[in-house]
C-alpha cells in the first residue's frame, strides 16, 4: 500500500529586503528593542510586478521541475493566501494555465489567514487517498500588507511554497488534525486595505491556544513525545511566538532552529510555516520525523506528522531555502513604500 | 514592371507643421490642397482621383472615412471624385504617393492629387504617443512595454555594439537637420542646436535622447501628379517620378533577419534604382525618414550610399550636410520640420520637387536627381521614390 | 479593455509556447497559424521553447506608456532563446547588470493591469540566469 504525502516542494522568495532599522528610523522607534522584542531582523519585499499569483507560479514550477512529473497529472490546485490578486477570480486558475496542467483539474482558492496553505495540503491528501486524483498541488503564498507605522510593518512579508501531494512521497503524512474556533484575533473586513488586530489578544487566546492544542493532541493521539521528533516547525508571525510555543510543547531550540525562517525573511503569512517546513526538507534525512503546526487567525491550526522516506536522497533540493533567504537586495523605506503601493497615487 | 505613362509632379502645397491649436484637421488639409492646386495652375475640377495618407483619423479625431471627409470639404465630393485613404503608419503619405503614381502610370487617370494629413494634438499627449505606438506589433511588442523609441533604441544599441556608431554620431544627425530647418520657413523648429544639447536632453529609451526623436506634429501636404503630356501643358519644369517602389518586412523587430538593417528599405531602393536606371552615386539630394536619428544612419547604409555599418562615417565627414556632396534632409527632416505622420511622405515629395525646380530658397542644393524614403513604424513598410528633372 | 484578445493568448504568454513548422523546421514565437516560408505547405505544431536565452540587444525605457509609469525605468530586450526564436520581453535586473550577451531565464510576472478594477495582465519576463 503506497503511502501518501509530499512528492515534491518548491519555494519562491522575492529578492528585495528591508531591515528593521530602516523602518524604525522612519517611525522614531528603537531598532534594537524592536529586533529583540519581535525577533525579526529583516523581511522580504515583493517587486512591483510580483504578487501572490506570480509567486505561486514560480514556486509551483520549481516543485514540478523537481518532481519530474508531467504537469497534466496534477488533478487539483488549491492556492491559500490572504492577498489573492482578485477577491473574486481564483489564483488557482492563473497557476493552472501557467504550469500547463491542462483544463481537467479541481481548483479553488482558500482563505484562512496564515493557514490557508496547509488547509490545501489536507484537502489534497484526502483527494489522493480517496483515489480522486493522482497528484494535487497545494500552495501557500502571500504578499501581505501592513498599515504604515503599525508593528506588523516589521514582519508582514512576501513569499510562497508549493507542495505536490501524491503517492510514493519523500515525506509521508503519518497523521493530520485541525483545531478551529471563532476567535477574532486578527481580521480584515471586505474592502479594507489593511488588517486590524487585537493587540495582545493575538497571543494566548489565539496563537498559543490553537497551536498548543493541535500540537499536543496530535502527539498524544499518535503516541509520540517531543523527543521522538527530529524537527518541529510552527507558524511564525514573529521570532518570539514559535520559540515560546515550542518550549510549551516540550521541544528544544535545536529542533526548531532549521525551520525558524521568520528572523531573516519576515512572516510570509500563508507561506510562513510551510516555508519553514521547506527549509527543514532541504536538510532532512530518511527516517526523520517532523511536526508541523500552522496557525491562521480567525482562528485555527493544522497539525501534521511527517516521516521522511528514502526517496528524499534522489530528490533535487538545490537551491536551498536558507540560500534564497540570504540572497537579497536591500531597499530603503521610500522604495519600500513605492513597492508596497502605500503611496496614494492619482 | 513597365509604366505606360511617365508621371510628373506639377503642383505642391503644404500647411505649417507644428502644434496647430487653432486649426482643425479639415482646415489644414484644405490649405495644403489649395496651395498645390494653385501651384499647378489648375481650377480643381481637373483632378480625377484623390489619394489621402492618414494614419489614424479614427483615434486622433474619432473620425473614420477620412477619404470622404476630405473629398467633401475640398469640394470634390460635389463632383463625385473618387477618394481613397491609405494607411501604413507613418508611411501613409508615401503609400498615398505610390497609389497616385500607379493611377497615372497605368494610364487610367491623367491628373490626380496625393495628400497626407494628420492632426495629433486634439488628444492628450499620452494618447498621441500610444496611437503612434500602434504602428508596431501591439500584441507582442506594445504589450511588453516596447515603445516605438524603445524599438529603435534596440537597433541603435546593436549598431553601436557591432559597428562602433556612437551617441555623438546620432546627435550630429539631429544638429544637421536643425541647422537645415532654420532655412525652411515651414519647419516646426527653426533654431540650431549643438551636440551637447542632444546628449544632455532627457533619455527616452537608451541610448536615444529626447532630441534624437522627431516630434509628432499636426500638418498636411499635397502634390498633384499628371502624365507627361498633361504636365507639359501646365508647367515648364515638371519634376518626374522616375520610380516609386514599396516593400514590406516582418512587423515585429524581433523577426527581422538583422535588426540593424531595414530589409524593406533595401528591397524598395534596389528596385527603385533599377527602375530609374540609376545607381546610388547618381542621387544628388535625399529626404530620409529620420523619425529617430538612428533611422537616418541606417538608411544611409540601406539606401546603398555606404556599406552596412559605415553610416556614421557620412555624418562624421559632413558628407550629408547641406553643403556636402550628398545633402540629406535639406528641409530639416522629420526632426526639424515636425513629423505629421501621414503627411510626412508627401512633405518629402514636396521638398524634393522644390529642390529639383530650383525653388528651395536658402536651402537650395545643386541637383538633378532626388530620392525620398518614407518608413512605416519600425521598418515594416518602406516607400522609395526617385525624382528627376527629365 | 482587451479581454478576449488577451485571453486567447494566455497559454502563449504565461509560458514560452510557440509553434514550429514541421515542413521546414522554422520556429516561431509568438505562435503563427501559418509559416511565412512555406505558406500553404505549412504544418504548424505547438512547442514550448524552454526557459533560457541570451540578450541580443536591450534598452532602458525612461519615457514610459501610462500603464508602466510606476515601473520607470524598465528594461526591454530582444532575447534569443536557446530554443530558437527571438522574443521581445522585459528583463528584471539592475541597469548596471544588463549587457548584450547576458544569460537570462524566464520568470512569471505581472505586466500591467486595467486600472484598479480591471483585469491583471500576466506574462513572461526574464531575470539573470545566475
Amino acid at each position: 500500500m503506497s503511502s501518501v504525502g509530499i512528492v515534491s516542494y518548491g519555494t519562491y522568495i522575492p529578492k528585495f529586503r528591508i531591515k528593521a532599522e530602516e523602518i524604525a528610523k522612519v517611525w522614531g522607534e528603537d531598532a534594537d528593542s524592536i529586533k529583540s522584542g519581535l525577533g525579526v531582523l529583516q523581511k522580504s519585499v515583493p517587486d512591483l510586478d510580483e504578487d501572490t499569483a506570480t509567486i505561486s507560479v514560480e514556486a509551483s514550477r520549481e516543485a514540478i521541475k523537481r518532481a519530474k512529473i508531467d504537469p497534466k497529472k496534477i488533478g487539483a490546485i488549491f492556492v491559500g493566501s490572504e492577498s489573492h490578486p482578485y477577491a473574486v477570480k481564483p489564483t488557482a486558475t492563473i497557476v493552472g494555465d501557467a504550469i500547463g496542467c491542462g483544463n481537467f483539474f479541481h481548483a479553488a482558492d482558500y482563505e484562512f489567514a496564515c493557514k490557508a496553505g496547509t488547509a490545501g495540503i489536507q484537502t489534497c491528501i484526502a483527494m489522493v487517498k480517496s483515489g480522486m486524483i493522482e497528484y494535487g498541488l497545494a500552495i501557500g503564498a502571500d504578499t501581505s500588507q501592513s498599515a504604515p507605522g503599525d508593528p506588523l510593518e516589521y514582519s508582514a512579508s512576501a513569499g510562497g511554497t508549493a507542495f505536490i501531494i501524491g503517492k510514493s512521497p519523500i515525506a509521508e503524512v503519518e497523521a493530520t488534525l485541525s483545531f478551529t474556533s471563532d476567535t477574532p484575533d486578527f481580521w480584515r473586513r471586505e474592502g479594507q486595505p489593511y488588517p486590524s488586530h487585537g493587540g495582545r489578544f493575538t497571543g494566548t487566546p489565539a496563537y498559543f491556544r490553537h497551536v498548543y492544542t493541535a500540537g499536543e493532541k496530535i502527539m498524544r493521539e499518535n503516541g509520540y513525545k517531543p523527543e521522538d521528533f527530529d524537527y518541529a516547525v510552527f507558524h511564525q508571525p514573529n521570532g518570539k511566538f514559535p520559540v515560546r510555543v515550542a518550549r510549551m510543547l516540550g521541544f528544544r531550540s535545536e529542533q526548531i532552529e532549521q525551520g525558524l525562517v521568520v528572523r531573516k525573511v519576515g512572516n510570509t503569512y500563508s507561506g510562513s510555516s510551510v516555508l519553514g517546513f521547506s527549509a527543514i526538507l532541504d536538510v532532512a534525512k530518511p527516517g526523520d520525523k517532523i511536526l508541523l503546526v500552522s496557525f491562521g487567525s480567525g482562528a485555527g491550526s493544522d497539525a501534521f506528522i511527517f516521516d521522511i522516506t528514502d526517496r528524499i536522497e534522489e530528490f533535487e533540493r538545490e537551491p536551498k531555502v536558507w540560500d534564497k533567504i540570504n540572497r537579497g537586495v536591500e531597499v530603503d523605506y521610500s522604495v519600500y513604500l513605492k513597492l508596497r503601493r502605500k503611496i496614494k497615487m492619482k | 514592371m513597365i509604366a505606360v505613362e511617365k508621371v510628373a509632379i506639377i503642383g505642391v502645397g503644404q500647411s505649417e507643421f507644428g502644434e496647430l491649436w487653432d486649426k482643425g484637421f479639415r482646415e489644414i488639409v484644405l490649405k495644403a490642397g489649395i496651395e498645390a492646386i494653385e501651384d499647378a495652375g489648375l481650377e480643381g475640377k481637373e483632378i480625377e482621383a484623390m489619394y489621402i495618407g492618414n494614419m489614424s483619423g479614427g483615434r486622433y479625431l474619432a473620425q473614420e472615412h477620412i477619404s470622404a471627409l476630405i473629398a467633401d470639404y475640398s469640394g470634390l465630393a460635389e463632383l463625385g471624385t473618387p477618394s481613397t485613404r491609405i494607411e501604413g503608419a507613418d508611411a501613409s503619405g508615401g503609400l498615398a504617393l505610390r497609389q497616385a503614381y500607379l493611377a497615372v502610370a497605368s494610364g487610367i487617370h491623367d491628373i490626380v492629387i496625393a495628400a497626407g494629413a494628420e492632426k495629433v494634438t486634439d488628444v492628450a499627449s499620452e494618447m498621441t504617443t500610444d496611437i503612434m505606438a500602434s504602428s508596431a506589433d501591439r500584441e507582442w511588442e506594445g504589450f511588453v512595454g516596447a515603445t516605438i523609441p524603445a524599438l529603435f533604441a534596440l537597433m541603435a544599441k546593436l549598431h553601436f555594439e557591432r559597428y562602433g556608431t556612437t551617441s555623438e554620431d546620432l546627435a550630429m544627425v539631429s544638429v544637421k537637420n536643425h541647422k537645415n530647418g532654420v532655412l525652411n520657413p515651414k519647419a516646426q523648429f527653426r533654431r540650431e542646436i549643438r551636440v551637447e544639447d542632444v546628449l544632455n536632453s532627457p533619455l527616452v529609451a537608451e541610448p536615444l535622447h529626447l532630441l534624437d526623436c522627431a516630434p509628432l506634429s499636426d500638418g498636411a501636404s499635397a502634390v498633384i501628379l499628371a502624365n507627361e503630356k498633361i504636365a507639359r501643358e501646365y508647367t515648364d519644369n515638371p519634376v518626374f517620378i522616375r520610380a516609386c517602389t514599396q516593400a514590406s518586412d516582418y512587423l515585429a523587430v524581433q523577426n527581422r533577419r538583422d535588426i540593424t538593417t531595414m530589409e524593406s528599405v533595401r528591397k524598395a531602393s534596389s528596385l527603385a534604382y533599377r527602375m530609374a536606371k540609376i545607381s546610388p552615386e547618381d542621387v544628388d539630394v535625399v529626404e530620409i525618414h529620420d523619425s529617430f536619428t538612428i533611422a537616418e544612419i541606417m538608411a544611409y547604409e540601406d539606401l546603398g550610399f555606404v556599406e552596412k555599418g559605415k553610416g556614421a562615417e557620412l555624418i562624421r565627414e559632413g558628407i550629408t550636410e547641406l553643403t556636402g556632396p550628398l545633402p540629406v534632409n535639406p528641409s530639416g527632416g522629420l526632426k526639424a520640420c515636425g513629423h505629421a505622420i501621414g503627411a510626412t511622405g508627401i512633405r518629402q515629395a514636396v521638398e524634393i520637387t522644390l529642390q529639383l525646380r530650383g525653388m528651395a530658397g536658402k536651402r537650395q542644393v545643386d541637383c538633378e536627381t532626388g530620392l525620398s524614403l518614407n518608413i512605416g513604424g519600425t521598418g515594416a513598410t518602406a516607400v522609395v521614390t526617385v525624382y528627376g528633372v527629365r | 479593455m482587451m479581454l478576449p484578445r488577451f485571453w486567447r493568448k494566455i497559454k502563449y504568454r504565461y509560458d514560452i509556447v510557440g509553434t514550429v513548422c514541421e515542413t521546414c523546421g522554422s520556429k516561431y514565437y509568438p505562435p503563427r497559424n501559418f509559416c511565412p516560408i512555406c505558406r500553404r505547405k505549412s504544418k504548424m505544431k505547438e512547442v514550448n521553447f524552454g526557459d533560457k536565452g541570451e540578450v541580443v540587444s536591450y534598452t532602458v525605457v525612461h519615457d514610459t506608456p501610462e500603464e508602466y509609469r510606476m515601473m520607470k525605468p524598465y528594461i526591454v530586450a530582444l532575447i534569443k532563446l536557446d530554443g530558437g526564436p527571438t522574443i521581445t520581453s522585459q528583463v528584471v535586473c539592475d541597469e548596471s547588470e544588463i549587457h548584450i550577451g547576458m544569460r537570462v531565464k524566464k520568470a512569471f510576472r505581472k505586466y500591467f493591469e486595467d486600472g484598479e478594477d480591471g483585469i491583471i495582465y500576466y506574462g513572461t519576463k526574464f531575470v539573470p540566469e545566475s
